[in-house]
């Protein structure tokens, strides 16, 4: 599966988790999986499984514990920080902290690998911030403060500027926490989009599991004994769903082929 | 990024320092005609000759003193306030004035504690311009020692704060075992003071400070990718640790030469910048790095202005009018605005 040609983005061995000075904090081990070119990818799993830990190594913001990382079939370890930024661009979980900056100068920020030494924007960038604007639906939003924003619009706008750092892949972590159904879905829409469109590959880890099942290319399934890879429907039949959450609460229904509530209080 | 068209903002500043420039120079306890100020400064000798030392060789080389240590502070101030991503932050939090009030401290106050060690009656610019400089050294090397031993950058900020206590502590004991005229010289250098810089010291502050400020250039493309914090910036290919050792240089070598030369100047690295960000509305470092050197300018020249209290004999130190008059005015800007942001 490694080797095949469409492959973008694959692992072997490998091993996540956090290396403190002397002991190793393993998250998960042995992940061998392959990511195909052009397709929308959910990591899905349960809380502290691991999911934030996988997409912040596969985007080389942490280094893996054993094995290697493939990009582009070539050794993740043998990218420069600048050849990495413009192949992989981020969307974080974490709160841009608080400042002036605008709509547009946020997202003129993804062009920083492209710009020279002091960071003015070519007829090029401009074109490229142009239309990630455009994609991402924030025309009247432009100019405004990003402060000023709702949660589902800055989601846009941070989602604009990994656009506008023009890689072939994004890795977005949870780009719906915190937004109502709608924006939810809105954004695996946008997202399903740009997978056609622009043949850009990208990566979420996200809990919205009902709606990945249905929107995504291909799931990677993190739970506590093994991980699975591959559609939906492919999962389906490896069990690979059944032992998610390991709990009575939520279950998925082979039947209705997606998790519902079995609650007793209700 | 895009920039809005803020030329208009910068000819009207740029002017109005030249304003506060030429009413500082006309300001002093001798009163010299503004006419023939300006013909001496244009290089004119058919002027007094006394008149034409005391412009040439005390007040134009105070008033450079006055924007170069503003502006620098300013700057030095904005990078800190970047980096550590904290509106608190200013020139000093790393300790470097705390070192050099060390050095001055160690060679003002020591001669008592540790005899003859140092030479104790002839204390010049240049000696305590080193002994500044040696001291906000020390504590540069031990902060950047520790920040490269350090992932997290707000324990930099933290490291520097205790550098901050733990030479203050050092001085409380060395004042303690000292003699009132020294303490009372020690005093003195720590109120600050932007003249007594002759020419020959006047070139080799001019040469740091313009180092210091050409190298900020270099920092403006990591500083704005920093405004979305240090995981993004380091997305967007940005060499955090490398950037981060650029800034703290910078700010050392500026911080470190004006404390060296002018003392601790309080409140003016904290306060421009805010100024500059509410003025131009902008986080972008290519607009607010010029923009806090020239206000920042501007603010030390009117501050030198007003503690020479315009015909009196007596000048107010330079440290005491900064806070004095700089603290209302920020509190009043910012209770008339809106926050207060990075």
């Amino acid at each position: 599966m490694t080797k095949n040609k469409n492959n973008i983005l694959s692992t072997e061995n490998l091993a996540i988790g956090y290396a403190q000075k002397k002991q190793q904090k393993v998250i998960a081990s042995g992940i061998n999986f392959a990511i195909k070119k052009g397709t929308l990818n959910a990591v899905i799993g349960k809380n502290g499984i691991g999911k934030s830990t996988l997409l912040r190594t596969l985007s080389k913001v942490q280094k893996p514990l054993e094995g290697t990382l493939f990009i582009n079939k070539k050794n993740s370890n043998a990218y420069q920080h600048l050849e990495l930024a413009k192949t992989i661009s981020l969307v974080l979980t974490e709160r841009v902290p608080e400042s002036q900056l605008t709509v547009f100068e946020l997202i003129a920020l993804g062009r920083q690998p492209y710009t020279n030494w002091i960071d003015s924007l070519s007829k090029k960038d401009l074109q490229k911030i142009q239309w990630a604007i455009t994609a991402t639906n924030l025309e009247t939003l432009q100019n405004n403060r990003c402060s000023e924003l709702s949660d589902g619009q800055m989601q846009r706008v941070l989602i604009a500027r990994a656009l506008s750092q023009d890689t072939e892949i994004i890795v977005l972590d949870e780009p719906t926490a915190h937004l109502d159904m709608h924006q939810t879905i809105t954004i695996f829409e946008l997202l399903k989009q740009l997978t056609k469109t622009t043949k850009k590959t990208i990566i979420i880890s996200t809990h919205e599991i009902n709606l990945a099942t249905k929107m995504c290319d291909e799931l990677i399934v993190l739970s506590e004994n093994k991980i699975y890879t591959g559609t939906t429907a492919a999962l389906i039949q490896q069990n690979a769903f059944e032992n998610l959450f390991a709990s009575k609460i939520v279950k998925f229904d082979r039947a209705l082929q997606q998790f519902v509530i079995h609650s007793q209080t209700f | 990024m895009k920039q809005k068209p803020y030329l208009k903002h910068f000819i009207l500043l740029s002017v109005l320092l030249f304003i506060f420039f030429l009413l500082n120079i006309s300001q002093g306890s001798v009163s010299i005609p503004f006419k023939d100020i300006f013909t001496t400064l244009i290089g004119n000798t058919d002027v007094k000759d006394s008149w034409q030392t005391i412009v040439l060789d005390f007040r134009l080389p105070k008033a450079i003193t006055a924007i170069f240590v503003g502006s620098g502070l300013s700057i030095c101030g904005l990078l800190m306030q970047t980096l550590f991503r904290n509106p608190l932050a200013g020139p000093f939090v790393l300790g470097i004035s705390s070192g050099a009030s060390l050095g001055v401290a160690l060679l003002i106050l020591g001669s008592s504690v540790f005899g003859g060690f140092f030479l104790t009656n002839s204390i010049s610019n240049w000696s305590l311009a080193i002994a500044a400089s040696l001291g906000a050294f020390l504590v540069l090397f031990a902060v950047i020692m520790a920040a490269n031993q350090l992932r997290n950058t707000m324990s930099i900020l933290i490291v520097g704060l205790m550098f901050g206590s733990l030479t203050g502590a050092v001085i409380a004991v060395l004042a303690y075992f000292s003699e009132a005229t020294q303490i009372q010289q020690y005093l003195f250098w720590s109120f600050g003071s932007l003249g007594n810089l002759s020419w020959s010291e006047m070139r080799v502050f001019g040469s740091i400070y313009l180092v210091g400020m050409f190298a900020c250039l270099s920092v403006i493309k990591p500083l704005n990718s920093l405004l979305l914090g240090e995981n993004y910036a380091k997305s967007l290919g940005i060499n955090i640790k490398k950037s981060r050792i650029i800034v703290l240089v910078i700010t050392s070598l500026l911080t470190g030469v004006i404390t060296a030369f002018s003392g601790p100047i309080a409140f003016i690295g904290l306060a421009v910048p805010h100024l500059a960000k509410m003025l131009f509305t902008t986080s972008n470092h290519k607009i607010l790095i010029p923009a806090s050197a020239i206000i920042g300018g501007m603010v030390l020249l009117i501050c030198d202005s007003i503690a020479q209290l315009p015909t009196s004999e007596f000048t107010i130190p330079i440290n005491a009018i900064t806070s004095l008059f700089g603290a209302p005015i920020v509190i009043w800007l910012l209770l008339r605005k809106k926050k207060i942001t990075i």
